[in-house]
C-alpha cells in the first residue's frame, strides 16, 4: 500500500531549539521540527545520534535539557502526572524491541492499556476491541499465544496493535523495520501507511532504512551532528551532494 | 553514596505514596502472592523440616552432658519461633523470590517493557513495584508461620525417636516456652523481611543498567543486598524485642 497524504495545516507536533545531552555526549543540539495534522515524517540518521531520544522526549519519557516540545497544543514538559496519562492515551509508541509484556498472552498485552485507561468496559467490549485490533494487523490467530512464540515481524505488528487499541491521534515508530527481512519490512511499511489512512494519524518514523522512509514519509528529516540539516521530500533531500547524505543513500540503494 | 541513599529513600517514599492512591491492582497483587507463596512452598517445606530435625540433633549432645535432654522441646521452640523460622524463610525468599523479582523487572527495563507501560498511560510503579512489595510483605509472614510449623514437626520426629516424648507433652513444652510477644515479634519481623526482599528486588530491577549484564547484576544484587539487610534487621529486632520482655 502506498502512502496517501491527507495533511492538514495545523501543526500537531512543534519542536523548537531542542537540546539533550548525556554527560559529555551532546545528542540533540538545537532541533526544530513542525509536523502537520495527518503528516508522516521519517527521521533518518546514524545509530546513536539521538533519533530515539527525540521521540522519547515527545512522549515525555525523557526530559529535554532545553527547548520546547508542544504536542497537540500541550507543553509536554509542564504536564502533571494525571495530564500526562491522558496525553499518552493520544500518542501511540511502537518500540524498536516491540516491548511486548513477556509474562502475558497476546490478549492480555492488548487488554492491558485498554482496561487501565477506559474504566467500566464490559468483557464483551474488551474482547471486541482486542479482536478488532488484532484483525487490523492481520494476526487474529495469535490471540492466545505468548510473545515468545511469535516471529520478529509478528511482534512488531502486535506492538502496533497494542498502541492502536486506544485510537491514538499520533503514532511514534522507533525503528519499525530494524532486524526484519525485506519482505516483512515491506509489510510493516504498508501497515504504517494503513494505520495512517485508517485513523488519519500524525506520525514520526525513526529509521535508518531508506525504503521505509521513502515509502512511509511525506517528508524526511536528516539528523546530522545533532541537528536536522535537511528536511523535505525524500527525492529533494537525497538530491543533495553532501557526502554524508550521499553515503547514507548509496549504502541503502547499493549504488 | 549519599545520592544513592537519597535515591533509595525516594523509591521507598514513592512506594508508600502509590500504595494508598487508586487505582489498585488487586488482581496483580493476588497473582504475585500466589507466585511468591505457592511457588516457594516445596522449598520452604523441605528446608523448614530439615532445619527442625538437624537443629534438634545438634543440640542434643550439649543438653545430654547435663542430663537435660527433656529441655529439648522448649529450647527448640524458642530457637525456631524467635530466630530460625523467620530467618530461614527470609533467606529462602531472598534467594528464590528476590532474585526473580530483580531479574524480571530488570529484563522488563532492558527490553523497554516498563517504558511501554508508561507510554500506554499506565503507572508501571504501581503495577510492578507496589504489587510485588505488598505480595512479599503479606506472604513472607505466612510462609514464616508455615516454616515454624514444619520445623517443629521435624523436631518432634527427632525428639520422639530419641527421647520417646509423646506428641501432647511435646506440644505443651513447645507452647509453654514461648509467649505472645515471641509470636507477635516473629510476625512483625517477617513483615519487615518480606518488605525488604520485595523493595530491594524491585529497586535493583527498576534501576538496572541496560543490557543482559544489567539483568544478571540486578538479580545478584537483589539477593546479596536483601540477605545482608535481613541479618542487620534480625540484629536490630533482637535489641528491640529485648526491651519488651
Amino acid at each position: 500500500m502506498s502512502k496517501t497524504s491527507k495533511t492538514g495545516e495545523e501543526s500537531v507536533i512543534s519542536i523548537r531549539n531542542l537540546r539533550k545531552s548525556f554527560g559529555d555526549l551532546h545528542v540533540l543540539q538545537g532541533i526544530d521540527l513542525e509536523v502537520k495534522q495527518g503528516e508522516n515524517v521519517a527521521v533518518l540518521g546514524r545509530s546513536g545520534t539521538g533519533k530515539s531520544v527525540l521521540i522519547k522526549i515527545v512522549v515525555g519519557l525523557l526530559k529535554p535539557d532545553s527547548g520546547s516540545v508542544i504536542v497537540l497544543g500541550q507543553d509536554v514538559e509542564r504536564l502533571t502526572a494525571k495530564e500526562m496519562d491522558a496525553f499518552r492515551q493520544k500518542v501511540g509508541f511502537s518500540f524498536q524491541s516491540s516491548a511486548l509484556y513477556d509474562s502475558m498472552s497476546i490478549r492480555e498485552n492488548l487488554e492491558f492499556p485498554l482496561v487501565r485507561n477506559i474504566r467500566n468496559l464490559s468483557r464483551a467490549d474488551i474482547n471486541k476491541a482486542v479482536e478488532k485490533a488484532l484483525d487490523d494487523v492481520g494476526l487474529s490467530q495469535t490471540i492466545n499465544q505468548m510473545p515468545s512464540e511469535l516471529s520478529g515481524g509478528q511482534r512488531k505488528r502486535i506492538g502496533i496493535a497494542r498502541t492502536l487499541i486506544l485510537n491514538p491521534e499520533i503514532m511514534l515508530y522507533d525503528e519499525p523495520t530494524s532486524g526484519l527481512d525485506p519482505i516483512t519490512s515491506i509489510e510493516i511499511n504498508n501497515l504504517i501507511n494503513e494505520v495512517r489512512e485508517r485513523i488519519n494519524a500524525t506520525s514520526i518514523i525513526i529509521t535508518h532504512d531508506l525504503t521505509c522512509a521513502k515509502t512511509t514519509g511525506d517528508r524526511v528529516a536528516m539528523l546530522l551532528d545533532g541537528k536536522f540539516e535537511r528536511i523535505g521530500p525524500f527525492d529533494e533531500v537525497f538530491a543533495d551532494p553532501d557526502e554524508r547524505v550521499r553515503q547514507f543513500y548509496n549504502y541503502n540503494f547499493i549504488n | 553514596m549519599f545520592l544513592a541513599l537519597a535515591d533509595v529513600f525516594a523509591f521507598i517514599s514513592r512506594f508508600f505514596r502509590e500504595l494508598f492512591l487508586p487505582p489498585y491492582e488487586f488482581k496483580e497483587i493476588i497473582r504475585q502472592c500466589y507466585e511468591v507463596g505457592f511457588r516457594s512452598l516445596l522449598l520452604i517445606s523441605t528446608t523448614g523440616f530439615i532445619t527442625g530435625m538437624v537443629f534438634t540433633n545438634q543440640s542434643r549432645p550439649s543438653l545430654s552432658e547435663f542430663g537435660a535432654t527433656s529441655w529439648l522441646p522448649s529450647l527448640i521452640s524458642i530457637a525456631i519461633v524467635r530466630a530460625l523460622g523467620p530467618l530461614v524463610t527470609a533467606l529462602i525468599a531472598a534467594g528464590k523470590v528476590g532474585s526473580s523479582i530483580g531479574a524480571e523487572i530488570g529484563s522488563m527495563n532492558v527490553t523497554e517493557q516498563i517504558d511501554a507501560m508508561e507510554v500506554s498511560g499506565t503507572n508501571p510503579f504501581k503495577f510492578l513495584v507496589v504489587s510485588r512489595v505488598l505480595a512479599t510483605s503479606i506472604t513472607v509472614p505466612i510462609l514464616t508461620m508455615y516454616t515454624i510449623f514444619v520445623a517443629l514437626i521435624g523436631a518432634f520426629l527427632n525428639v520422639s525417636m530419641n527421647e520417646q516424648t509423646s506428641f501432647t507433652s511435646y506440644i505443651q513444652e513447645v507452647f509453654g516456652a514461648i509467649s505472645y510477644v515471641d509470636i507477635f515479634a516473629s510476625l512483625l519481623k517477617s513483615i519487615v523481611f518480606g518488605f525488604t526482599i520485595g523493595i530491594v528486588g524491585c529497586y535493583k530491577g527498576y534501576n538496572s543498567s541496560k543490557g543482559t549484564e544489567g539483568v544478571g547484576k540486578a538479580a545478584n544484587a537483589a539477593v546479596v543486598t536483601s540477605m545482608f539487610l535481613v541479618f542487620i534487621e534480625e540484629m536490630l529486632s533482637l535489641q528491640i524485642v529485648q526491651s519488651f520482655r
